[in-house]
């Protein structure tokens, strides 16, 4: 069993196991992986206890329920799979800030934390304007050969891509 | 158990796989995750694309079978290019996705569990706040609605997976034997 202990799986293993994970999400759930929506709920639960249930009337919460469903569940599941994994693995470990943003920008942890939740804003803003993130259209949508999981997925990487080149002053 | 329950619970287990998978793989990381965005380590599309190539010939394979009816998201040029550029540049600066910062939050990233998971949550509510002037306007834009590959290129479904998978095998070789 030294394949739970290991740090690190080769990433065509795991792409295969997610490949599977996907054929038994539809199979036995009838759902796709994804995780974006689930932060959209999140938020509507919020605002559903700071203003009460009048905010469940906003049209988006009308069609995305302020509620846990099977998705939430999927993404409260990642968490402590990776708990799991990372801790068999010795690999568990609280980080405030990871060493590579560290060795790039320095060891505050304010600057790192407001970008984090700069980068979060865009990123919650973005899966939620584009329908998807790296798993519902990168990973679920492209396999079923879907077009606007397609231009998705390629906008998140170009998007990603430009945006690091230059915070990593990869581009003059 | 109530149905309900049933699938929370499905929900649940299936989350602790995909958790446990995205942590064996690394990319629970930010250093992983902004690697690849630098070209630099290729853990992240290799993972995707081999999860994409292993689901896109047993989905199809299942649907022919009657077993499962996977339905492809609708879009538009307005939603999917303009919302997937602006998630790129929170992806490169938060440095997690959606789905990998809940496994992060798991491995102990507390950047990705404080900041990160708080901003996510507040841009997801923003959307929410703009929703009736975006779906009225941009998102519009460019509409092809629950178009697939197969039906633009007017070809049979396997005519688009077999040399999607072809191309996906080449790539892996590329990296490979470059060393990446």
């Amino acid at each position: 069993m030294t394949w739970l202990t290991s740090v690190r799986w080769s990433p065509y293993a795991v792409g295969i196991g997610i490949g599977v994970l996907s054929w038994l999400t539809w199979l036995i759930s009838g759902k796709p992986l994804g995780c974006s929506t689930s932060f959209a709920r999140s938020a509507g639960m919020i605002e559903k206890m700071v203003w009460g249930e009048q905010a469940a009337l906003k049209p988006y919460y009308q069609e995305v329920k302020p509620e846990v469903d099977w998705q939430w569940m999927l993404v409260l599941g990642m968490v402590i799979g990776s708990f799991l994994s990372s801790l068999l693995s010795g690999d568990f470990e609280l980080v405030w800030i990871p060493s590579r943003w560290e060795t790039a920008f320095g060891s505050g942890v304010g600057t790192r934390f407001i970008a984090a939740f700069l980068g979060g804003v865009l990123l919650g803003f973005g899966s939620r304007w584009a329908d998807g993130c790296t798993s519902g259209h990168g990973i679920s949508g492209t396999m079923l050969l879907a077009v606007s999981s397609w231009i998705s997925a390629i906008c998140f990487f170009i998007g990603g891509i430009v945006a690091a080149y230059l915070l990593y002053g990869r581009i003059a | 158990m109530n149905k309900r329950k049933e699938q929370l619970l499905r929900g649940l287990i299936f989350g602790i796989l995909f958790g446990f998978l995205l942590q064996k793989g690394g990319v629970t990381k930010y250093d992983v995750i902004v690697g690849q965005l630098l070209l630099e380590d290729f853990t992240v599309l290799k993972i995707m694309l081999t999860a994409v190539l292993v689901g896109a010939v047993g989905l199809r394979l299942f649907q022919s079978l009657g077993w499962a009816q996977p339905s492809p998201k609708a879009g538009s040029w307005g939603r999917n290019a303009v919302g997937g550029l602006i998630f790129g540049i929170g992806f490169a600066v938060l440095g997690y996705c959606p789905g990998t910062i809940a496994g992060a939050i798991g491995n102990g990233y507390l950047d990705a569990a404080v900041g990160g998971l708080t901003g996510v949550v507040l841009g997801s509510g923003l959307l929410a706040a703009a929703y009736p002037r975006l779906r009225a306007g941009i998102w519009k834009q460019g509409d092809f609605g629950k178009l697939t590959l197969p039906q633009l290129f007017k070809v049979n479904d396997w005519a688009i997976i077999v040399p999607m998978s072809a191309l996906i095998l080449l790539l892996f070789y590329l990296l490979e034997s470059a060393g990446l």
